[in-house]
């Protein structure tokens, strides 16, 4: 499944991340972000999830208030493309306890993180919910490590 | 120097800005503190600046400068640096500049480190955005970790393995044998993966392809995984409403398309798996439709049993009946896709797809749309005109042209009756009349005219519909025209499908000069509907309205109808006696290839029979004047009247003031299909109607000129040649020569020739003879089938304010031109 590339926004049309998986220049990603994120905050409630967009197939969901939307291409299959989505969703939630805009907002490095273990290259790397988790739990405690004794000699002064 | 605030604090900090402008100026602020902070080569707080430079990119505020900063990250070895260094050379490098190089050797060094998290993020990293140079130094470092025993690497790898390929794919090769026991791990992530890249091999290449089919038994080995998923029981840690990894058996699945297309042994060997997966799957949730779908899409590519196909097709026809929207609209995509193949098992649920036409989602309406018009055929269209008319009338104005084409389509090929398919187009030209292309207009008046035995009733319901609506611009063109051609049925009554209405002359002309004068008419409309009150002048009989209207015109704005009018008004003056022969009923035009996407009507089914006679000879409503006095003259019956058709050369040539009638038909610059018409006898005649005179293209044959006539000071000498392409046609030029003192002014010559010849005369040069010989008036005489030829000539001119006539007999002829 060549998904090319996935958009997290709010209801305000507010990017609260972006994940590429095909070469553009920012000026490009700008644009098709901005002209996207238009289009699907028009389309009403009960319009179905798919749509046919430049040449792409751009398949979406919106969970409270943010809408996820990927982009895929013509031969790949729109229903499980939306079960992907589901399981991103369902691991953020895991992973925050009850996840909210807010969570992604102020964590959106950790949400990037997630989702790079989940998927790779737009293809899904990992089908287990289980392991997705414990592979970012370790590589926290990981981070942790590192950080820790730095901040106790901040404390003392010697930096 | 204060140590840079955290990431989270800037967060907060931003949301607070109540306006854009407060906003920007945070962040400049902030950007300022972070590119000093940049400069001073500070380490402890890099990555803290990168995250916030990330955050701030993420709203859109540029953050290039950070670029460099991103490497350095990497290139650290504490691991927090490495993964917001990753994301953000992920974020914000891109391959086309040459900075994304320098990544290189990190990655490598990162591939061979001893944490397999630090591994994970250079091939996440490599598998995202890496460039074909990036690829090609480093695919080795790939290749080894997809041998490695530690699956949370080898699935990486083999995804990473992807995007190499995808990146440079004469490196496939060297990852083949890798690939020999990635499917017997019990990983599900590897397996994934693995279906994955082996996937992405067997697409891109077709010896991998024959490869895996023959030499690796690549079918069994997926089918006995995927009958394990099936098979197993409940397993918590791939469950997914029920149903085992979902995401591994569409995968499994989509493979086995791959692998099964075209081959029958593959075909057969996966045709069990697919009947169990397409009758046992849980079809409550999305999950398990979208297994449905997949196994659906491999079902119809492969070469499976009938059986199975209409298994598949049938589980689309129950999509189509399930609420949910988006399980409609992967039905209905998926049946446009094999409606060709497999046509009657579609047609059987198309009641339910002819109700997806009300549905509210635009992409499920179109798609419904499609699929109707590919189901239409000789025995539902009727039934499925209705539904697609209603939808004309109450869809959005974006589907408004292709359905109206689409309807044209089915109309044309499968309409039961002429009465049926005319009563079809008026439908769509007063529902959607502004949205038809440009095309059927000409289109149309073609099949009008073709259309012999409905002129009265086509021309009567057109009438009505102007009467109500002149502002859709299509039908106003296609009504004006036929009330031009058909007017004379018009007023007298004699429709025969329906109630006759009453309508005058007056009316009529009411109406026509309405559309001209409306604001609602476009150019070209106006153009039609003048041309149409000209037509009129030979089928009514109160010319003296129409004399004014034109006359009116001669001084209009618009260029177009000024030309128009002028001409119109020289026909009245000069040219009357020429006026009812260039005014005359339309011939049958035959459907020519150059016309388009038009098809041959098939008249399948009720009464008309065809009306497309090649033979039919043009009627000629009024012969001329003239004609009759030679026929007089030459002795009753084996004379045929001339007809004396002009040429319109170049609609503008100087002097000539010749129309371009059938130049209404082509007002948008598609090239004319009306002069192109058959090439059988009758349409000699209108052979020379191509902008290039024939007679221009003619090799010279050696005939000798002759003098025909030599009275009173007017001589007229003939010279011949033969007509290329066709050799039975002689074409004379007549030079008629003025030896008096004074010109001889409206100068016209007649000739008439005996039944079994056929004659036609093009436009003279001029019509004065200039005195002295200075200079002689040509014209051109086509002669069909010539045997010993012989001609009646009539003279008329006007020789110093006295009209002289003369008659003479041509016998001369030399016997090279009828050989």
């Amino acid at each position: 499944m060549e998904m090319q590339f996935m958009l997290l926004f709010s209801r305000q049309g507010k990017l609260r991340l972006q994940k590429w998986y095909v070469p553009l220049s920012d000026k490009e990603r700008k644009k098709i972000s901005r002209d996207l994120v238009q289009t699907i905050l028009a389309r009403k409630p009960k319009m179905c999830s798919f749509l046919e967009w430049r040449d792409l197939k751009i398949v979406y969901k919106r969970y409270a208030s943010l809408y996820f939307c990927c982009a895929v291409e013509d031969q790949d299959n729109e229903l499980i493309t939306l079960e992907i989505i589901h399981r991103y969703v369902e691991l953020l939630d895991k992973y925050f306890g009850s996840v909210c805009e807010l969570d992604i907002i102020f964590n959106f490095e950790k949400a990037y993180f997630i989702l790079d273990e989940f998927l790779l290259g737009g293809e899904a790397q990992e089908t287990s919910k289980k392991n997705v988790l414990k592979a970012i739990e370790q590589a926290d405690l990981l981070q942790e490590e590192a950080e820790a004794p730095r901040s106790v000699l901040e404390e003392i002064g010697l930096t | 120097m204060p140590a840079p605030i955290r990431l989270r604090e800037l967060i907060r900090t931003i949301r607070t800005a109540r306006t854009q402008a407060e906003e920007r100026e945070m962040i400049q602020k902030e950007c300022a503190a972070i590119r000093s902070s940049f400069r001073e080569e500070d380490n402890t707080y890099r990555c803290r600046n990168v995250a916030k430079l990330l955050y701030m990119h993420m709203l859109g505020y540029p953050a290039h400068f950070g670029q460099l900063e991103c490497l350095k990250l990497i290139a650290s070895q504490k691991f927090t640096d490495k993964r917001i260094g990753y994301l953000g050379a992920m974020l914000l490098l891109d391959e086309r500049q040459d900075v994304h190089l320098l990544m290189t050797n990190c990655i490598k060094n990162d591939l061979n480190h001893s944490t397999q998290y630090v591994q994970g993020l250079a091939l996440c990293t490599l598998g995202c955005m890496g460039s074909s140079e990036m690829c090609r130094d480093l695919a080795g470092e790939v290749e080894k970790l997809l041998k490695t025993s530690n699956s949370y690497l080898r699935k990486k790898a083999a995804l990473c393995a992807v995007h190499v390929i995808r990146k440079v794919p004469e490196l496939m090769e060297m990852f083949l044998p890798a690939t020999k026991n990635l499917l017997s791990e019990k990983n599900h992530g590897v397996l994934h993966t693995s279906v994955v890249l082996l996937t992405e091999m067997c697409e891109r290449s077709p010896d991998m392809l024959a490869h895996f089919r023959k030499n690796e038994k690549l079918v069994p080995q997926l089918v006995r995984i995927l009958k394990n998923l099936i098979m197993s029981g409940y397993s918590p840690e791939h469950d997914v409403s029920g149903i085992s990894d979902p995401f591994l058996q569409v995968r499994i699945l989509r493979l086995l398309r791959i692998l099964g297309k075209s081959d029958d042994d593959s075909s057969e060997a996966m045709n069990d798996i697919l009947a169990q997966v397409a009758t046992n799957t849980e079809t409550s949730k999305n999950v398990g439709n979208a297994i449905l779908y997949e196994t659906v899409l491999t079902i119809m590519d492969i070469k499976s049993e009938s059986g199975l196909r209409v298994l598949a097709i049938n589980i689309l026809g129950r999509f189509l009946l399930n609420n949910d929207k988006n399980i409609r609209y992967v039905a209905l995509t998926s049946l446009l896709k094999t409606v060709q193949t497999d046509h009657n098992a579609v047609q059987r649920h198309r009641s339910t797809i002819v109700d997806c036409l009300k549905d509210l989602d635009v992409s499920i309406k179109r798609r419904a749309m499609e699929l109707s018009f590919a189901l239409v055929n000789g025995n539902n269209i009727r039934g499925m005109m209705k539904e697609l008319l209603y939808f004309l009338d109450s869809c959005d104005p974006e589907f408004k042209a292709d359905c109206a084409s689409g309807v044209f389509l089915a109309a044309e090929k499968y309409a039961p009756s002429k009465r049926w398919h005319i009563d079809t187009i008026m439908r769509v030209l007063t529902t959607a009349g502004s949205y038809v292309r440009d095309d059927s207009v000409p289109n149309l008046i073609q099949l009008i005219t073709n259309s012999v035995e409905m002129h009265a009733y086509t021309v009567q319901r057109l009438y009505k519909a102007l009467l109500d609506d002149i502002s859709q611009q299509p039908l106003v063109q296609v009504a004006s025209w036929c009330i031009g051609e058909y007017g004379d049925l018009l007023v007298s009554g004699q429709c025969e499908e329906e109630e006759p209405i009453q309508v005058t002359e007056d009316e009529v002309l009411d109406v026509l000069e309405g559309l001209l004068v409306s604001n609602l008419s476009a150019a070209v409309t106006r153009g039609y509907s003048l041309t149409a009150i000209m037509k009129l002048s030979t089928r009514f009989s109160g010319v003296n309205r129409i004399k004014k209207v034109v006359s009116i015109y001669g001084s209009s704005i618009d260029v177009e109808l000024q030309q128009r009018a002028v001409e119109y008004n020289a026909l009245f003056k000069k040219y009357d006696h020429m006026r009812p022969a260039l005014l005359e009923r339309m011939p049958i035009m035959e459907k020519s290839a150059s016309n388009g996407p038009t098809e041959i009507v098939q008249t399948n089914g009720e009464t008309e029979p065809s009306v497309v006679d090649s033979k039919h000879p043009p009627p000629v409503s009024q012969p001329a004047n003239q004609a009759n006095d030679l026929l007089d003259l030459l002795g009753g019956n084996d004379v045929v009247p001339v007809i004396q058709t002009t040429v319109p050369t170049k609609p503008a040539s100087a002097g000539g003031e010749l129309l371009d009638l059938l130049g209404d038909l082509s007002l948008s610059g598609v090239p004319t299909p009306a002069p192109s018409v058959a090439t059988s006898q009758p349409s000699f005649l209108l052979d020379g109607l191509s902008s290039q005179p024939l007679f221009n293209d003619i090799a010279a044959a050696a005939i000798p000129p002759m003098t025909a006539y030599n009275k009173n000071g007017l001589k007229i000498d003939f010279t011949f040649e033969r007509a290329n392409p066709n050799p039975n046609v002689a074409v004379i030029t007549i030079h008629a020569s003025n030896s008096t003192e004074a010109d001889m002014t409206d100068f016209v010559f007649q000739a008439a020739v005996p039944k079994t010849f056929q004659l036609q005369l093009l436009s003279p040069s001029s019509n004065v003879v200039p005195a002295l010989n200075q200079g002689t008036v040509t014209q051109v005489i086509r002669v069909l089938n010539p045997q010993k030829l012989r001609m009646r000539i009539k003279l008329t001119y006007t020789l110093k304010g006295s009209p002289v006539q003369d008659l003479a007999e041509v016998n001369n002829f030399p016997p090279q031109s009828w050989q």
